[in-house]
């Protein structure tokens, strides 16, 4: 019994930490409508720069806490600096924009504490005074942890008596319920919005700060707390600091006991119980709809088959990619066909996401279930590669019938959180299941057949199975069955009067997307040999939005151009030392500079130079 | 007699203490334009949601040609033959207008699953007879999305005209318009609803508009129906005339003092 209790004050403490991150990023949400990434990294740099400074002041209890304060005051500061100099400039734009900016700016925290601090993992002192246990029912119980426990409530009370007490609190929760209307009273809303950012980043700073004595602080501290801090947001409800508060605390409990019941599924867990809170109560526990509509920026201008020129571009294309083995080496090969199979899976992602207005957050979950789904069946089954290369697709659409029914209930923010959860599963199973996907080792050997082994011939496979893919989505877009779904991204109520089933198409889109996904994961695997967990982490999902994003949303070549022009940049800069934070200033500058991608922006110019009509889309 | 098209029995509806609808009965004949009015808050919205399904009733009956249709979802309801055009213009703007006609006409012929014909193909005649018929021909090609607002509203009345209708639901069909345009678009539709021998009921603030076109008026306060009749019974009603000029706290009293 004792021992139970004693791992119930564990799950508190962590809890705790969690409540510090959670409610920062709520904040933020609820005031700016920003669902921010990099507040992970906040967390990361609060603790990397608490750990430096306790370096000055050794055992002494006045300069651990001034370290651990002044750390959460920097964060706040560079926080509020990157609320002023980059978020300001992107508020009017589509959430997806707003979430694939700030993964931009984690990448670019991510090199630049590689760069201050190194790559090795640093283990701080003690916190002096508190370094020793406490007995509870005869269990050992960290004093430090028993602090914790005491602060998130602390930490709520302080913030509930600043959002109720104050008059900035009052114009805080004022801007969460209805942003428009507090600007059209005349409140400063970049003053508002900095401070808020200033008070989010603070206690993330601090939820960092404070880990400095727990654990040890590495590199990855800032996606693994934020893949949390997002369950717990969601789960609570977003932009509701009571609710992030209950949902710490079953979130941090439940990863206390998960670990003693099901060890190999503690990362599961969180998001499985996150995806049923969503279908029962699909703002969260203590969320409301989302009041006004976000800006969904420009209206989209109709689709029309392609014009003779563009036709005379795509098969002189055509032509290129089939005489290529005989201009390029084997090296370029590799490169077109790394470039095909990202061009797939950017373009079954741009088919939700574009022409069906579903933000997928985590669509490499399928891209890597197609993978794994052709890696089992050569592994386990003895298949062959053609049979693989029937088999991942299958699995890839059978994981997205699964998901897709939780996922097409929601719709927004909370719909990319809840694709992002899904993504999540399926990386952490991967990552777990050890007997089955060989964990962080990967599986390998899963080498092509006979005839398909040469490096041209494999080019030639490709070609045909992502190209073809292609143009079949292409095909779909312009069906009624994409129309259908174009109706519902553009007007839901209306395409309801009309008699169409709108989740029901669009369970069948999202199944769709995770099919040709699949297949190009199936391409994938066979290419590289082997399979690892990475394929369905985070950064992979923002690959295929940054290849979207870059292409242009808004055009049907997109994707296309956005995963050639993407490929080829990572193999420029992949080679250089801080790639990630070029990777991650690009991405910044797209949503900043042309959020219309680089299609877009040719067709401006071609629609200026008269080669397009005005309002001419489909490249 | 013919069964009305339309025949409701005891509908209501309350929100927690508040009873928006109570008790609400009355039936709509074949080819006639039916009106509901009522000052703000007298239940003119929750008694739409209801007949076109977004609301579930608390109880009562409607029947669509003598079939009941209470509880349907809204597509449903769309297929038994109600078309429908809501307040604030409802349609797609990233598509031609002619897109959005045939929108309607590829549900209607249940084709929205299929993956390989060309949607903007399907359907083009039919499309053009309907622009046609409430003067959009010549801007069929246009996105929606820049269309004036008036020209909205009657692509809806084409969207909502595509599956042939026996019932047409328009909630407040001119509000957001001009005077002149109000009665044009009012003209437009009476004259559809004779030709091809269509029910409306529709709901509406301008009373120049209801007195010119209605065929027959009710008039809903405080989620009752407390009139009912020709227009010019419903001009010269006295309790209606409570209801409007005097607003509605003196009719309470009086209703009370006769009770």
């Amino acid at each position: 019994m004792s021992f139970y209790f004693a791992q119930f004050l564990t799950g508190l403490a962590s809890a705790s930490s969690l409540f510090l991150v959670a409610c920062g990023l709520s904040l933020i949400f609820g005031v700016t409508r920003i669902v921010n990434f990099a507040h992970g990294s906040f967390y990361m740099l609060g603790a990397y720069l608490a750990y430096t400074l306790v370096q000055y002041v050794p055992g002494s209890i006045v300069g651990f806490w001034g370290s651990v304060i002044a750390a959460a005051l920097v964060v706040g500061l560079i926080g509020a600096i990157i609320e002023v100099v980059m978020l300001r400039r992107i508020y009017n734009a589509p959430e997806l924009y707003q979430l694939v900016a700030t993964f931009g700016i984690v990448l670019i925290v991510q090199d630049a504490v590689l760069w201050i601090f190194g790559a090795e993992d640093k283990l701080g002192p003690r916190a002096p005074g508190l370094d020793g246990i406490v007995r509870i029912f005869g269990e050992p119980i960290p004093q430090y942890d028993l602090l914790l426990v005491a602060l998130g409530p602390a930490v709520l009370g302080a913030l509930w008596l600043l959002l109720n007490r104050t008059r900035w609190g009052v114009l805080v929760r004022a801007a969460t319920l209805d942003r428009e209307m507090v600007a059209s009273l005349g409140v400063n809303q970049s003053w508002l919005f900095t401070t808020v950012f200033f008070l989010g980043s603070f206690l993330a700073g601090l939820g960092g700060a404070l880990q400095v004595p727990r654990v040890s602080i590495n590199l990855l501290m800032d996606l693994s707390i934020i893949a949390e801090a997002f369950v717990v947001v969601v789960i609570g409800g977003m932009g509701s600091i009571p609710g992030a508060f209950v949902a710490a605390l079953l979130i941090g409990e439940l990863n206390a006991f998960g670990v003693l019941v099901l060890p190999q599924a503690t990362i599961v867990l969180a998001f499985v119980v996150m995806a049923v809170v969503l279908v029962i109560r699909p703002y969260g526990l203590f969320g409301k709809q989302e009041t006004a509509a976000h800006a969904a920026g420009q209206v989209e201008a109709p689709i029309r088959p392609a014009s003779p020129l563009k036709r005379t571009i795509a098969l002189a294309l055509l032509a290129l990619l089939l005489v290529l083995p005989f201009l390029m080496g084997e090296f370029a090969l590799v490169l077109a066909t790394d470039i095909l199979i990202f061009a797939l899976f950017a373009a079954s992602l741009h088919f939700i996401m574009g022409n069906s207005g579903m933000v997928s957050f985590g669509h490499a979950a399928y891209f890597a279930l197609g993978c794994y789904g052709a890696a089992f069946l050569v592994k386990y089954f003895g298949g062959s590669m053609e049979m693989a290369l029937v088999a991942g697709p299958l699995f890839a659409g059978l994981g997205a019938l699964v998901f897709g029914w939780f996922c097409v209930r929601l719709s927004g923010v909370y719909m990319a959180m809840l694709t992002l959860a899904a993504a999540q599963i399926v990386w952490s199973t991967a990552f777990q299941w050890q007997e089955l996907t060989g964990g962080d080792d990967g599986l390998l050997g899963i080498w092509p057949s006979d005839w398909a082994r040469s490096k041209t011939a494999f080019y030639y496979l490709s070609l045909a199975l992502c190209g073809g893919g292609i143009l079949l989505l292409r095909r779909m877009i312009f069906s009624p069955f994409g129309y259908a779904l174009r109706g519902g991204r553009d007007n839901p109520n209306r395409t309801e009067s009309i008699g169409i089933d709108l989740r029901a198409q669009q369970w069948a889109a999202f199944v769709i997307a995770g099919v040709f996904a699949g297949i190009a994961g199936g391409v994938y695997v066979f290419s590289k040999g082997s399979i690892f967990p990475d394929e369905a982490a985070i950064p992979r999902s923002v690959d295929a939005l940054v290849m979207v994003l870059l292409g242009g949303v808004q055009t049907l070549s997109g994707p296309i151009v956005g995963a050639g022009v993407f490929r080829l940049l990572e193999d420029e800069i992949s080679r250089l030392d801080y790639w990630r934070a070029i990777l991650g200033g690009i991405i910044v500058g797209i949503v900043i500079i042309a959020p219309e991608g680089i299609a877009g922006f040719i067709k401006r110019i071609a629609v200026k130079a008269g080669l397009e009509r005005e309002g001419e889309t489909a490249a | 007699m013919t069964t009305p098209v339309l025949s409701v029995r005891h509908l209501s509806k309350s929100f927690g203490g508040l009873q928006a609808v109570s008790d609400v009965s009355f039936d709509l004949a074949a080819g006639e334009l039916l009106a509901l009015i009522g000052p703000n808050g007298a239940g003119k919205t929750t008694c739409f949601n209801m007949l076109n399904g977004q609301l579930k009733a608390d109880s009562g009956e409607v029947k669509l040609n003598g079939e009941s249709i209470l509880g349907l979802s809204p597509r449903r309801i769309w297929r038994k033959g109600v078309g429908r055009t809501f307040q604030i213009t409802a349609t797609y703007a990233s598509m031609t207008v002619r897109e959005n006609v045939q929108m309607a006409l590829i549900s209607n012929a249940r084709q929205t699953w299929n993956l390989w014909s060309r949607a903007s193909a399907l359907h083009v005649n039919r499309a053009n007879d309907l622009l046609e018929l409430v003067g959009m021909a010549d801007q069929a090609e246009r996105a929606a999305a820049i269309l004036a607002y008036g020209d909205l509203k009657r692509l809806e009345l084409a969207i909502a005209l595509a599956h042939d209708p026996k019932l047409l639901l328009m909630d407040e069909p001119t509000a957001g318009m001009a005077p002149r345009e109000r009665v044009r678009l009012m003209q437009l539709t009476a004259g559809i609803v004779k030709d091809q021998g269509i029910s409306v009921l529709f709901t509406e603030h301008d009373m120049d508009v209801v007195f010119a076109h209605a065929h027959r008026i009710m008039v809903l306060n405080r989620g009752e129906l407390i009139a009912s009749g020709s227009v010019d019974e419903i001009r010269n009603d006295a309790r209606v005339q409570e209801v409007y000029l005097g607003g509605g706290r003196l009719f309470e009293e009086k209703g009370k003092g006769h009770g």
